[in-house]
Formats: structure tokens, sequence, C-alpha cells
């Protein structure tokens, strides 16, 4: 155990400051010093993606950095997605494909996806599904949330 | 006689209705066990060693530890099965003198923050003195092996026995006796979230609330409060939101229990949250098996009997409430499947290891029965010479109600229809003339079938049927309209990703006359709802829906009798739809929240036939039903790489009725990708010591969206009067059919070399030794393409 550090969490456009350990990992430092718990732990090695979040615009493992490696960085979670009452894309499709069961891993399912799609906008089908498969599903059996992706960046590409 | 007016209702139940569950859960609104914070956290130190005596136990004076020597009064978790045979082995919540297995819970430390604790968990001295450990099931009763437990010598803690009168004399005089003998490996049914426990003690109630990662709170209720000497008054159990189960979270987590017992003790609230290294090596296994299965059939084909030796290993001790027997009863009771046999015999034993505890997984036994029996029938195929398909049109039950040599009623299915479809939607001639074309090129094509049927449904009979101490199987709800016309469910059900609450709104929206969006249902909290069983066995579709069917009904016949009072009409004139209650053939209509509220609010109004409020409940306990299906798979193996890819995926099922094809279809979809994972990819190692070798999600590897193929679902809809609502239970069908499937469709690609790959998951490794052990040069011939 060391020093505390004091650092800024700045999370869907709000400043959390917040003192933490330099060993705290960014992910645990969300969820209990900053109390957004829409980020979920699944394995704290960076496999199966529930805790994928988007810093400074790229999804990440939150499990596999440091908070302090995140002072003063933009950092987006599930809870930003959405716009007031009205969801997200990648949200809405979810819902009307059944690609989720439990939920777990579905935060984790849509940051990664949100972050790619604003990355690249036009990757092709092959890519999304390339992207999905750094995630882990126990539930769904991936082929609903393929089917919730493509439809929600077909739609996003329409839209703009 | 006045001709009867038709009057119209929309239908509910039927419709891909969008699940109420999403939008919480897509926001990250959702509420899990680990989000909820506490005062302690409480870290596990394990046994790093299969098997030994603790000779010391201790830690520095600021680490706050707790051993089983603090737990006087603490009951062992100790099943019951009423079997003559069972041997009620004991558990202690924290190791107690000896360990069992790597990963067994030898003491807890608790401080403020988790990490902390992790650290203080390195500072406790433990020291253990190894002894042989016992690994794998042949080796515990080889008879060299030392016993797991005491009081069982031999380590068979479970075991039943059955043999027709006349089955040796079938087998003596059959015109041919086919042989497989069938390995499946451990698997962990691996839920995205671990488990994990929260508990609070109340001081001004003296109560304590565990919330925790179940599917069945009220039993943990049950079970925390007898082991720790408590009012069971005094416990209240939550299920928030929970990531997935199937099975490993039916079970009790010793840690749950020493939760409660350490919030009771610091009048805190104290969590703990199981991390991933943990949830591999010391929640549940499951599907760990050696299946010897003979069939005696007549040259035609006909399956006149089966012989069955199972060994199940069962871990280092029962799982409560289930029991260890339920993997090898389930498959003793279970093996002939959807075949017509009239002479068994069966030994089937549980038996104990040092290694950790077996608990259900989806499917439970079934997936490695059916992986036997079907293995079975395309043997016997190839060697009578008849085609795949043939042998078993030949011998799937087509006649019901048909007991089973078992005694097990199979009530209306559609066992050779489901077979048929699959059949013709997969198009075997065209297959077969790709799969010679493909060989002409070096390239492996095979295409499998598995039809089994699937016990779903079922109540008390048939737990007690196994001996089972604990007989759950009945559920019940309660329903309750408010003043303002909005409805409340309260399930003992136990829903966490099964979609339960909208698929009973639809049922109750239906039965009640109101819309879907006026219902809510309230599970997974024990001082909510009524008591019940949880979620498990493909039972809440046909058993809570049941309950909740019988209640509905209940409750709007209280609706007609209102309305026929304010609507001075005869109540078979009163039809309620849509939220509207009319008199049929008039305009005279009211809103149900006109009927709701009058009824509790001018109660005055109404005579004794009617009196104030508006809610009634009711419970269902069903003898049980059968779903079938058939999955057929084309795969192809690459014998360079020794992959193997799923090329078609096509499932004819019947569950009876759906009352949510988008949920149903979901829950086969997530099944089938299980059972990929069971045939390909996933299997608990543990070394000759007992150390476990897969801890990490780079040992242990589940699918990822690469390797799951799109799956072609086909619905028939038998409508069977074993079930009230006509819906068969569906939730673990899609697990029990892919091994079986996928693995015959593998042994058909390399038919061409001779080899019978009878052991899973099959990985590339076990391709490529059996490929260096076929002596045979390929021949450019599918064995398939012959019959």
């Amino acid at each position: 155990m060391s020093a505390k550090k004091n650092i800024t969490l700045n999370i869907n456009g709000v400043d959390h400051h917040v003192q933490v350990e330099p060993r705290r990992t960014l992910v645990d430092a969300i969820r209990d010093e900053c109390g957004q718990t829409g980020t979920h732990i699944g394995c704290e090695h960076g496999v199966c993606g529930a805790c994928t979040i988007m810093l400074d615009g790229k999804p990440v493992r939150s499990c596999l950095m440091f908070a302090v490696q995140a002072d003063g960085a933009r950092l987006r979670t599930v809870e930003g997605l959405a716009d007031g009452d009205r969801l997200h894309p990648l949200q809405q499709s979810f819902i009307d494909h059944h690609g989720l069961q439990c939920g777990f891993c579905t935060p984790g399912f849509l940051m990664l996806t949100a972050g790619v799609l604003e990355q690249e906008p036009d990757i092709s089908d092959e890519g999304l599904i390339d992207a999905l498969s750094s995630n882990l599903c126990r539930c769904t059996g991936y082929q609903n949330i393929i089917k919730a992706v493509l439809a929600a960046a077909a739609d996003m590409r329409a839209a703009r | 006689m006045k001709p009867p007016v038709r009057e119209t209702a929309t239908n509910w139940v039927g419709r891909s209705l969008r699940r109420f569950e999403d939008p919480s859960l897509v926001r990250g609104d959702g509420r899990f066990t680990a989000d909820v914070p506490a005062a302690l956290y409480v870290r596990f130190v394990r046994s790093p060693v299969a098997s030994g005596k603790i000779v010391k136990i201790a830690a520095p004076d600021h680490v706050r530890l707790v051993t089983a020597a603090d737990l006087s009064g603490v009951k062992p978790i100790q099943p019951m099965l009423h079997k003559f045979n069972y041997v009620p082995v004991m558990q202690p919540v924290l190791a107690d003198g000896v360990v069992r297995f790597v990963g067994e819970a030898v003491a807890a430390v608790i401080c403020q923050n988790e990490d902390e604790a992790e650290d203080h968990c390195d500072l406790v001295d433990l020291q253990i003195e190894d002894t042989a450990p016992v690994v794998d099931a042949r080796m515990a009763v080889g008879g060299a092996a030392a016993a797991v437990h005491a009081e069982a010598p031999n380590n068979v803690i479970v075991e039943g026995r059955v043999k027709t009168p006349e089955c040796d004399a079938v087998f003596a005089t059959a015109a041919r006796v086919e042989t497989v003998e069938v390995r499946s490996h451990r698997q962990n049914a691996l839920p995205m979230e671990t488990r994990g426990a929260h508990a609070v003690y109340d001081p001004v109630t003296r109560r304590t609330t565990l919330i925790c990662s179940t599917q069945m709170p009220h039993l943990m209720r049950t079970a925390i409060a007898d082991l720790l000497g408590m009012r069971e008054a005094d416990l209240r159990v939550i299920a928030p939101d929970v990531g997935g189960g199937f099975g490993q979270k039916m079970s009790l987590a010793p840690e749950y229990v020493l939760l409660v017992w350490l919030a009771r003790k610091y009048r805190t609230s104290v969590a703990w949250k199981e991390d991933r290294r943990e949830n591999l090596m010391s929640s549940f296994h499951s599907r760990d098996q050696y299946i010897t299965l003979s069939g005696a059939f007549d040259a035609k084909g006909k399956l006149l009997g089966l012989s069955a030796d199972i060994l199940a290993n069962i871990g280092a001790y029962s799982c409560f409430p289930t029991t260890c027997g339920v993997e090898p009863l389930m498959a003793l009771a279970e093996l002939p499947g959807p075949y017509d046999v009239r002479d068994y015999a069966c030994v089937s034993r549980g038996v104990v290891t040092n290694t950790c505890p077996m608990a259900p997984y989806r499917g439970v036994s079934r997936p490695v029965i059916t992986f036997a029996l079907e293995r079975l029938m395309d043997k016997a195929a190839r060697h009578l010479g008849m085609d795949a398909i043939d042998i078993r049109r030949r011998n799937l039950v087509r006649a019901f109600p048909y007991t089973s040599v078992m005694g097990l009623v199979f009530d209306e299915a559609s066992y050779a229809e489901t077979m048929e479809m699959a059949v013709d939607a997969i198009d075997i001639p065209a297959f077969r003339r790709r799969q010679q074309q493909a060989l002409a090129e070096g390239r492996y094509l095979g295409i499998g079938f598995a039809a089994f049927s699937e016990r779903t449904g079922y109540g008390t009979p048939a737990f007690a049927a196994r001996g089972m101490g604990i007989t759950p199987g009945w559920e019940t709800v309660e329903i309750a309209m408010d003043p303002s016309g909005y409805v409340e469910a309260r399930i003992g059900a136990s829903p966490h990703g099964q979609g339960l609450d909208t698929a009973l709104a639809q049922i109750m929206a239906d039965e009640l006359g109101v819309t879907p969006d006026k219902v809510r249902v309230v599970h997974g909290d024990t001082d909510r709802t009524p008591y019940g069983w949880g979620t498990f066995a493909s039972r809440s579709a046909v058993i809570c829906g049941g309950a909740t069917l019988l209640a509905s009904r209940k409750v709007k016949e209280k609706l007609v009798r209102i309305a026929s009072h304010m609507l001075e009409a005869s109540a078979a004139d009163i039809f309620i739809a849509d939220g509207v209650a009319k008199v049929a053939g008039t305009d005279r209509a009211l809103p149900v929240e006109a009927l709701a509220r009058e009824v509790y609010h001018h109660s005055h109004k109404f005579g004794a036939d009617v009196g104030p409020g508006l809610s009634d409940s009711a419970s269902y306990d069903p003898a049980g039903t059968f779903s079938n299906a058939c999955h057929a798979v084309i795969v192809e193996v690459d014998i360079e790489t020794c992959g193997v890819s799923i090329e078609r995926y096509i499932v004819a099922e019947d569950a009876g009725r759906l009352i949510n094809p988008m949920i149903a279809d979901g829950q086969i979809c997530g099944g089938v990708a299980q059972g990929v994972a069971n045939a390909l990819y996933e299997q608990i190692v543990y070394d000759e010591t007992g150390n476990i070798l897969t801890t990490t999600l780079a040992d242990y590897m589940p699918p990822t969206a690469h390797e799951i193929p799109a799956i072609e679902i086909m619905h028939l809809e038998t409508m069977s009067s074993a079930t009230i609502t006509k819906a068969k239970g569906l939730g673990e069908g899609g697990s029990i059919g892919a091994p079986a499937a996928i693995v015959n469709a593998i042994n058909d690609a390399l038919s061409p070399f001779g080899v019978s790959l009878d052991e899973f998951p099959v990985t590339p490794e076990r391709i490529h030794t059996a490929l260096n052990a076929a002596s045979k040069v390929p021949s450019m011939t599918p064995e398939g393409a012959r019959a």
C-alpha cells in the first residue's frame, strides 16, 4: 500500500475529484469512488470486456488500467450513452433484437461498439463482428447481439 | 335464446413483446450484488492443496481473521437424500481440520476495503500437511484410493441401480450389441457475474438482510437460518439483478452463510465479491462423467435393451439443495431418452474426489446421456448397415402418453416430427454430394444429429421420486390489482435473464383483460414474495406461469362480479378485454380501473359475495412435461489445424405454446452456445496432484461471437394436457442437444480415417491425437454416404 493520489476523473462530463492508491484499477475507482456502477467487473484480467468504457473516445478495458492513468482523461460509461430519455441507437437496438438476457455484459458490449462506431463509422459488418468477439456474453449466444449492432450501425449511417 | 355475441380481445401470449427488463439494464441502471457498498469487505484464504490436514492458521494481530474455530454453533452443510445408500457427507462453512479441494475456503479476512483485505490474506500463515489426493472418478473407485470422507471408505456416496427382469436375456439374444464408452470432461457454468453477497444487520429490528447472487432466495433463507440457528423470520434474502446463473447459483455457497454470520457478529454491513479465479476454482463444477453404454438391437435396428454404467465425479462435497444425486440419478432415470425401449439396466454412482464440488448446470446430466445415446445410435446404424436417420425413425416414441421403462410418463410431443423437420431442412442428399466433392479436394465435412427429450416443469412428485430431503416443485403467485388498476404479481420464482417478468405479464394481460404495461412482477425478495423455489430446471414458464394463470383467473372472476354489479348485467354477459369491462353486445362499458377503484373505496355498495379488495393467490404443482427437439449440424474439420468450424446449425423443437417467441428463441440460442462450448472448447483441468490449471479466462475458454454460428430455429407447438398454460419449458434444451449433434458431425467428417471421438470437448488436441493414432489411410467415401 502506498500514499493516495488526488486525481480527477471526468465521467460523462462530470468531474469526480477522488483520492486513490496508485494500484487502484480504473474500474474500481469508477464503481466505488465515483459510484457509477453501470460498468461491471467480470474477470479483472482483460478477457471478458464487461468493464469496457470509452477513454478519450476509444473503447478500453477499465480493469487493465490504473485510475491514476486516467487522471484528466474524458471517460464515458454506459450511464452517459443515452441522451436523457432518448436511448442511444445501440441501446434501443439491443432491446429490439433481444440482444441481452441477464444484462450483465451489456454495458461492456454497448461501450465497445459505440466506441468502435465512433472511431470507424463505416466499418464493415465483418469488422464489427470481429470487434464484438473481444467481449464475452454467456446468455445470448451472440447472434442477437450481432443483429442488434449491425442494425444500429446501419441506422446510424443512414442518419448521418 | 339469443345468439352469443362475439367480442374480440387482443391476445398477448404468442407475441414477441419487447422485454420489460431491458430499459434499465441497457442504461446501466441494473442493480447487481456487487453494486451495493459495505462497511466491511471479506476475502477468503483458500486451500492451495487438494487434500491435507491443517496444521496451523495464524495471522498478525492487526489482521481480523475468522476460522472454523470461531464458528462453534454453526452447523455444517449436510444435504439430505432419502436413499438407503446415500452417505450424507458434511461440508463445514470454513474448512475444519482438513482440506478437500484446491480453493476450499479455510479462513476469512475482514477489512474496511477490499484491497487491504487481499493484502491481509497474504499475511496469513496457513500450513497444511499434504495427504494423497483422489482426483479422477475412476481412480476414486479403483480400490487403492484414499477415502475423501471417512464415512465413505470406497468414495461412493450415492448409487442408483435398476435392472428389468428380461434385460440379460435381451442382450444375450440380440442381433447386434453395440457399446460406446464416453467421457464428458468437467465444465464451469461460468455466469458473467461471479457470485457475491452483501449482508447487513439492522440493530433496530435485529434482522439481517442478505443480498446475494442466487437463483433460489427462499431456500437460501431457510438453509442459512437453519445452519446459523436463526429464526427464519430474522433473515431477509434479496436476489437483485443476477448476472446469469445456469445452475451454479442454485446451490448454497458456504461463503453466503459466513457473510450472514459476520454481519450479525460485527452488527454492520459486510460484502464479498467473488473474483473470476475463485469462481473457476471454488464455485461449482459439473459434467465430469464416464458412461459406458451398450444397446441391444434386432437386425432391423429396433432398440431392445440398454445397459449403462455411469460414474459421476461429484467433487469433494454434496451440494445443497439438490444433493450430489442430481447428476447420477437424473442420468439413471432419463438415459433412455426419446427412444422406445422396454429393457434397461443401469448402475449409476456419484463418487467424491478432491476436486471442486459438482452442482447442477444447464441440462444437468442430459448433455452427457444424450451424447452417449446418440453416439450409440450412429454406431449401431453403421454396423447394421442402416441410415443414421432410419435407426432413429424406428425407435422414437410416437404414441402418447408413453410410459418409459423408468416409469416416466411422456405427454404429447413430436419426437419424430421434429426430427423430420430438421432432416428436411438440412437436405441430407445435397449434403452428401457436397461432402463427396469436398473430400475430393481434401476437405472434411460432416453431418450430425441429436434427438432428445427434455423433462421440464416438474413438480414435487419428481423430486420425491428422487428421494430428495427437500422436494421443491410448486410455485405460488399472489396477484393484486391496486385501486388505480395496476397489477402487481409477487412470485416465488427468481428469474435472472429469462425474461419471466415479460412472459408472466403477457399471461396476466390475457387472463385479466388488461394491457401488459399495467402489470408489474415482483421477485427475488423474501420479504415481498410468497415462499417459492426459484428459477431452475426449465420450470418457470410452466410452473410459475401456471400459478400465474390460476391466480389471474381468480382475480378475473372477481372483476366480473364487480362489473356485473356496476353494469347491472348478468356475470355471464360481462366481457373484459384490453382494460375495459363491457356488457357483451352493448355499448355499456367501464374501464377496469373504475372497477378496482370501486371495490376498494366503495365496497359498501357490494354484497357479501364481492367483499373488499382485489387480490388473490394460487399455487401450481404439476407432474411435469417433456419438451423435445432435434438438432442437425454440418461441420468442417480442418485436418491440418484440427480446428472445427460449424457451417450450419438447425434446431427443430417443440416446447408447446410459445408465450413470447422472441424470448424462447433467445433461450434456445443461448443454450446451443453453451452446448457448443461444451462440445468444442471448455474444460476444467486438474493435474494429478489435484491442482486446478484453468483459473483464468485465458485457460478456460468460453466461445466468442466468432465461434458461435447462426442458429436456424423451427418450432412445432404441441398443446399438451400436462401443462395448463400449454407451455413446456425450454431453458435447457439448447445445451442438451449440441454436444451430441456436433460430435456426431465431427465423427462423420473424420469417418474416412476410421476414428471415433467419444470424449468431449473435442479439442484440436484430441482430434490430432485421434488422427495420429488412426492406422487407416483415409478412404474416399464417408461412412454415412454408404448407407
